[in-house]
């Protein structure tokens, strides 16, 4: 298929940007929509071009490193998947495609398609973690009796790669379903409950600090997560949050 | 405790604990105003009129609660999407919102917006003259040529067509506005449970029913008028 490209190109984090057009040929509707972009990088690198930047790692759909902002939708039109993973049968022959980082001011653009998504690193340093003894009688955790429900929805909150798409795909660029996730995960397991009140009060400062925005309940993020991070997250945040506030 | 309201979800919570007391005050003046409609040529809704406008614990308790609720809504409201139009300074260029969330649930602010306009518009038609007539005149009798007012006041008021079009404009906005407020307020209170699916129906049918509910009273008395 032949397409036409409309791609956010910006030199540096202090260089105002501009979108510009691009025709890439012959793509192979099996290609990733990744793929896609080598080959459009491969074609710039030969003309003497600079190659557009954008972040990718595994390519298999678990880092969270791909981003993009396609066609108005994080990672493009597909569901349940990163951009690595979204595949141009998606898209029909002649089609203009446009191409945007995520937008976010907490995700400050650092060149072309990539952006600065270590205010999440941050957060996470906040209270992210839970502290465990390893001095050699660490209690094995298959010992703990957890319930299967709250195990589920435990690991339901971990598979949370971290990839932005919920601040992306949010009006008012919240990260409040990554933050929900991340303080789910240890609020459903006893190993978590030790740390349970300072983390979610640490983990929401620095949130807010980041400046990222409120939620507004629209249910973007949850449509666009490629792991399908549901918003019962944020809502028991916001539980947790507020019984930690009364109690703190 | 403190600076609860300094936080985000600190701030979500008091908008939702506000939007649950307006929502129960709507439900209250939505009762009231449907017996302007019973058949008794206004009597029960000149009494129950008479009573919320005259028992010092409504008017000198419950009514200065209502307003620091509506202006708190409302100042909350603008704080907020100030905030958050500043979390995202540079707009995508193509953003298809329409893919992942409901329109009603994107304009929350121009919904709110509508609807604070009607407020003034319901201030200037109902509440100043109900607070010059009782509180600047001090006539606290309800009375005009020897009946009660409230009902033909009501009357007189619904008499302009395009009165009864901003009002019914109105509604419609307020449905939106409901549509998604009600089942946000719940999840912005930490409520996502086994329950938010039958609430989140409750909360269509109050956000349909509710504002229909005050379009049909608006057109009864419109159209009983003699024009």
């Amino acid at each position: 298929m032949n397409l036409t490209l409309k791609i956010w190109r910006q030199k540096d984090a202090n260089d105002k940007g501009q979108m510009v057009d691009y025709k890439v040929t012959d793509i192979s509707e099996h290609m990733s929509f990744l793929e896609m972009m080598d080959v459009l990088n491969e074609q710039l690198v030969n003309s003497g071009d600079e190659p557009v930047a954008f972040d990718h790692d595994c390519r298999e759909g678990i880092c969270g490193m791909c981003s993009m902002y396609i066609n108005g939708e994080a990672h493009g039109p597909d569901r349940g998947v990163t951009t690595c993973q979204l595949h141009m049968r998606m898209f029909n022959d002649g089609d203009t495609i446009t191409i945007e980082p995520f937008r976010a001011t907490a995700f400050p653009v650092i060149k072309d398609l990539v952006v600065d998504r270590t205010s999440f690193e941050r957060i996470q340093q906040a209270g992210g973690f839970i502290s465990v003894n390893t001095s050699g009688n660490t209690q094995d955790a298959n010992a703990i009796p957890i319930a299967k429900e709250a195990a589920d929805k435990a690991m339901d909150a971990a598979t949370c790669i971290g990839c932005g798409a919920c601040v992306a795909t949010c009006k008012n660029s919240s990260a409040m379903l990554f933050v929900g996730a991340k303080v789910s995960q240890y609020a459903l397991l006893p190993q978590g409950q030790v740390e349970a009140t300072d983390r979610v009060l640490n983990m929401v400062k620095q949130m807010d600090e980041e400046g990222f925005g409120n939620c507004t309940n629209t249910g973007a993020c949850e449509i666009e997560c490629p792991k399908g991070i549901s918003l019962e997250n944020i809502a028991r945040m916001n539980s947790e949050f507020m019984k930690a506030s009364l109690k703190g | 405790m403190s600076g609860l309201l300094k936080s985000s979800i600190g701030r979500k919570f008091a908008m939702a604990l506000s939007a649950f007391f307006l929502m129960f005050f709507l439900l209250q003046h939505f009762v009231i105003n449907l017996t302007s409609i019973f058949p008794d040529h206004g009597a029960t809704f000149n009494q129950l009129s008479h009573f919320m406008g005259t028992n010092p614990m409504v008017q000198y308790v419950m009514q200065p609660i209502l307003i620091f609720g509506v202006v708190f809504h409302f100042v909350m409201g603008f704080v907020l999407e100030v905030k958050n139009r500043n979390a995202q300074k540079v707009k995508y260029a193509k953003n298809n919102g329409a893919a992942n969330s409901t329109w009603m649930s994107r304009n929350m602010i121009w919904s709110g917006l509508a609807i604070l306009a009607f407020i003034v518009l319901h201030f200037i038609d109902f509440w100043f003259p109900e607070i010059n007539t009782k509180f600047i005149q001090g006539d606290w009798s309800g009375l005009h040529d020897g009946e009660f007012r409230y009902f033909h006041e009501l009357q007189q008021k619904f008499h302009n067509p395009v009165r009864v079009g901003a009002y019914i404009g109105a509604f419609a906005f307020l449905a939106m506005h409901l549509l998604h407020g009600f089942s946000s307020a719940f999840q912005s209170m930490g409520a996502n449970n086994k329950y938010t699916n039958g609430l989140k129906t409750f909360g269509k049918l109050y956000a349909i029913l509710i504002p229909v509910g005050f379009m049909l009273i608006a057109l009864v008395h419109y159209f009983n008028n003699p024009h």
